[in-house]
């Protein structure tokens, strides 16, 4: 099939250098037919006709047809003008690419909601012992820094991460036995 | 005009005008009857010459679409490779302690003012054969025509200048010649677009 249209499409246009004006209507057909399969395939997303870039092609084809050398496969030729008219026309719109934002909405995430509620939290804090309690709420409820958590406590920083990291563990171990005894 | 066509007479143009400038500005320097049989003087002219020739099959290729450029990429390397070859063996001749003199020689800013001065009118004719030719990619076509045209202007520029140490070579003509394929590359991608 490609091998046919090489030599077809060459002798064709061999033919339209050579003055022959119905090669040439013939050759641009064709050639129109292979653009705008290439087209049809390289567009995956609407915004762009295919039908843009066989015209952008066939132009460019007729106004640089001196640089096809006759000697040449004209398949790497036309293909090589296609390509380059695609990527100038995706060009052209990706700068300016308009979106409406109700044709997108629906694949918009919804705001995710708030999943655990005040009352778990405490639940989860009552399991700690008072010290841990009071660094774990100042640091995830409260959202204190470590060195405002250890001021505020009097602790030493290091105290306080020992304190949170341990508080925490406990927090998970608690809960994840919880839920694996639901199994 | 077949596309050969235009590209010969572009360069055969583009070394007429270098050689007008070349005579008009400066000509050769006074010396140059000995400086001929001196290999470091003809190494000069092996260097500029590989460099135009190559970039110019390199950016006929490349003015036309569908034609593979990468081959002829790899012959672009061949200059580079003749020049850091000589500065090896330059670095292993001459003391150490005047390397950094015979780098910068005597007459640096010349050589960045006269090269891109020679450069220029090739450079323009390139364009406007490029703006004839349709190259897929127009900013990398237009840098090789402009190293094209600092091959040439380099050739001429090599008569008049009197340093003739592949270290002087290496550092300024490159230097110059990198000049010329930016603009190149800038002037193309706004000229030889379709």
């Amino acid at each position: 099939m490609e091998r046919r249209d090489e030599a077809e499409l060459a002798r064709l246009m061999r033919a339209a250098i050579s003055g022959d004006e119905n090669a040439y209507g013939d050759f641009l057909q064709q050639a129109a037919c292979l653009v705008r399969g290439m087209a049809r395939q390289k567009i995956v997303y609407g915004g762009i006709d295919p039908e843009d870039i066989v015209q952008e092609t066939l132009l460019a084809i007729h106004l640089k047809r001196h640089t096809w050398r006759q000697d040449a496969p004209i398949m790497p030729w036309l293909y090589a003008i296609a390509k380059y008219k695609l990527i100038d026309v995706f060009r052209q719109r990706g700068r300016r690419m308009e979106i409406e934002i109700g044709e997108i909405a629906e694949t918009l995430a919804a705001p995710t909601s708030q999943s655990v509620s005040d009352r778990e939290i405490s639940r989860a804090l009552a399991t700690l012992s008072p010290g841990q309690r009071s660094v774990v709420a100042a640091i995830s409820v409260d959202g204190r820094s470590i060195s405002e958590t250890a001021k505020w406590l009097d602790l030493s920083e290091a105290a306080v991460r020992v304190a949170f990291h341990r508080g925490i563990a406990a927090i998970t171990m608690r809960f994840s036995r919880t839920l694996s005894g639901y199994e | 005009m077949p596309l050969l066509a235009v590209w010969s007479w572009a360069v055969g143009f583009s070394i007429a005008i270098s050689a007008v400038v070349f005579l008009t500005v400066f000509g050769p320097r006074p010396d140059i009857a000995t400086a001929i049989e001196t290999p470091r003087f003809l190494f000069k002219f092996l260097v500029t010459i590989t460099l135009a020739v190559s970039a110019f099959y390199c950016v006929r290729a490349l003015a036309r679409p569908g034609e593979s450029g990468r081959n002829t990429i790899l012959c672009l390397a061949a200059a580079p490779a003749l020049i850091v070859t000589a500065v090896v063996v330059e670095l292993f001749i001459l003391p150490p302690d005047i390397w950094s003199a015979t780098m910068i020689g005597t007459n640096s800013i010349v050589c960045l003012i006269y090269i891109p001065l020679i450069g220029l009118g090739p450079l323009v004719i390139l364009m406007l054969a490029l703006r004839h030719s349709a190259p897929t990619r127009p900013g990398l076509a237009g840098a090789v025509a402009g190293v094209l045209a600092g091959g040439i202007a380099a050739t001429f520029y090599a008569a008049q200048c009197n340093n003739d140490s592949p270290l002087f070579v290496a550092t300024w003509y490159t230097i110059a010649i990198t000049g010329l394929a930016v603009l190149g590359a800038i002037g193309a991608n706004q000229l030889a677009r379709w």
